[in-house]
């Protein structure tokens, strides 16, 4: 398994990680029974376009670089592209991921989502984000995968629900 | 401090091992000059089937066993597989019952090869060691059954470094006429091994972990042990594993083991010293705990650890961009969604396995290197817990 040299350039120094103190919009996703949480704070402006993000993630390096990159792809964006940003787009922006990583890139884009709904949500708005991948129970994260084995062990069911 | 060159320090000893140049002289000759096919007649195979019996006579002897109970083979896990299925199969149709006892530890090698024989129809219990990484006897003898008919559990844990009592194991095993199979494939080298006092049927043992090339190891399987080959064909090691000998190898793995033993009595105490400098030095940080009984049976150079709050692959590959390499036991290094089946064996929750560090020291490794890894890793981890969303929640502030 390799990384490419865009994914280790963010891990190696991600962009803007941190806790904004006073966000408009928080999002905490993932388990650490499953190794991986993200949390993104957004700032939006009276325009509904976000002006600045910040991550903390614990996670391997596939989690903070897809944590990483999300906040650079997602800065200026109104919140309804925002929210459109697909995993597929984060793993090509970070020039594609191993396969057994392609969950990694669910859980930026949830975050972020996650995010966006909860300014919203404060502000009385109807959340906009849709469904939220990694919090389906019949989420699969290796569906895209071709080579990694499936685990249908009890942790591995548990994983699949990011809380 | 910190130089700027950069620089090279493998901790990862119980992954793989450089070969020894000592051992790379031994088998050089095999491959342009002595390449004969050591079951050819004329004089260039019968020089082969020398060297290649020599190796047998040596290892054999190294290990407590007849040259006749030495089978050469491609891996440390065709051993393993070998004597899973081998003895399985064999011992069933020689009337044996159908129940397998497998330490739930085990290296995939032999784990695999268990559920397989499970779908034939097998009855399997999976007998999980204690949180001191230990396989206690009076364990074993709660599953053993009239039908046990093998007991596979491994000598050393290829994670953790435990060492199991295996002769106690295989005494219980034998009570029952069951037979003992042990993947010694960590332990060969660093603990007296002897198959006669040991009193096992069966065991695995592969080069590359010793200073020996990969691609190479042997399996011990005792004078009347029931055994079905996997391999057949042209009727080598004695119908057991036929394929041409790969000369330069057994002499390999031969000489490897010859090289540890003679070494051993200096060696050992050498790389515990540095072992215990990883574990002290790691402890040091705040939420961090060793994995396994500290005073248990240990491989010398084996160190397992937890960083809580951290996620292991993110820490080996900020490790790497210091040139330093070890293993994790979490779940993104795998692949799979699942942190080490080893830890979660002996207790840990999944949060905490996916911590794990596992530092292993080796004939290279020098005082020096463990002290650039204690030098290198403490910023690692503030980062990454300081990147944590969670670390502050779950284990306090102080990083």
């Amino acid at each position: 398994m390799l990384y490419s040299d865009k994914v280790m350039d963010h891990f190696n120094n991600p962009r803007n990680v941190g806790v904004i103190d006073d966000a408009d919009g928080v999002g905490e996703v993932g388990n650490p029974v499953c190794g991986d949480v993200m949390k993104i704070t957004i700032k939006v402006d009276d325009t509904d376009h976000i002006t600045d993000l910040k991550f903390q993630t614990l996670g391997c390096g596939a989690a903070i670089a897809t944590s990483s990159i999300v906040t650079e792809m997602a800065k200026g964006l109104s919140i309804q592209e925002a929210v459109a940003i697909t995993k597929r787009q984060v793993a090509e922006e970070l020039g594609g991921l191993p396969p057994a990583k392609m969950h990694c890139s669910v859980l930026a884009t949830d975050g972020l989502k996650v995010a966006v709904d909860d300014y919203l949500k404060k502000h009385g708005r109807e959340p906009i984000a849709g469904e939220i991948l990694s919090e389906n129970p019949d989420f699969d994260p290796h569906a895209e995968e071709e080579e990694a084995p499936v685990d249908t062990s009890a942790n591995a069911e548990a994983c699949h629900l990011h809380e | 401090m910190m130089s700027d060159t950069p620089r090279t320090v493998y901790l990862d000893y119980a992954a793989t091992t450089p070969v020894d140049p000592r051992v790379v002289e031994a088998m050089l000759p095999f491959f342009t000059e002595r390449f004969g096919n050591p079951n050819s007649l004329y004089a260039l195979g019968r020089d082969a089937y020398r060297a290649l019996e020599a190796a047998r006579e040596s290892f054999a002897a190294n290990i407590g066993a007849q040259p006749a109970e030495v089978i050469f083979t491609g891996a440390g896990t065709e051993g393993d597989n070998a004597a899973v299925f081998g003895i399985a199969h064999a011992g069933r149709a020689r009337g044996k019952g159908n129940h397998i006892v497998v330490s739930a530890f085990e290296h995939h090698a032999v784990l695999e090869p268990v559920h397989r024989l499970e779908k034939e129809g097998f009855e399997v219990s999976v007998l999980k060691p204690r949180e001191d990484g230990i396989i206690h006897p009076e364990d074993l003898a709660a599953v053993l059954r009239d039908e046990t008919v093998l007991v596979t559990i491994m000598h050393a844990n290829n994670e953790l470094g435990t060492v199991q009592p295996v002769r106690e194991l295989a005494a219980l095993t034998h009570e029952k006429d069951g037979y003992f199979h042990t993947d010694a494939i960590q332990a060969l080298g660093k603990v007296d091994w002897n198959a006669v006092d040991l009193g096992v049927d069966a065991a695995s043992f592969s080069a590359h972990k010793i200073y020996g090339p990969k691609g190479v190891g042997a399996l011990y399987l005792k004078r009347g042990t029931p055994f079905e080959p996997m391999l057949i064909g042209g009727g080598q090691e004695s119908k057991k594993r036929s394929a041409t000998q790969n000369v330069a190898g057994a002499t390999a793995l031969a000489k490897a083991l010859e090289l540890m033993i003679e070494e051993r009595a200096t060696e050992n105490p050498r790389l515990e010293k540095l072992r215990d400098r990883v574990i002290d030095g790691i402890l040091q940080m705040p939420n961090t705990a060793l994995n396994g009984g500290r005073d248990v049976p240990r491989l010398p150079g084996t160190a397992n650890l937890v960083i809580k709050g951290i996620e292991g692959e993110s820490m080996l590959l900020q490790l790497d961009n210091k040139g330093i390499a070890v293993s994790t036991g979490s779940a993104c290094s795998s692949g799979s969604l699942e942190p080490s089946h080893v830890l979660l064996s002996i207790g840990l929750a999944p949060e905490i396995a996916h911590g794990s560090i596992r530092v292993t020291v080796g004939r290279f490794t020098t005082g020096e290197d463990v002290e650039y890894l204690l030098e290198v890793l403490p910023p690692i981890v503030e980062r990454l817990r300081a990147m944590s969303p969670v670390y502050a929640k779950m284990f306090g502030a102080s990083s």
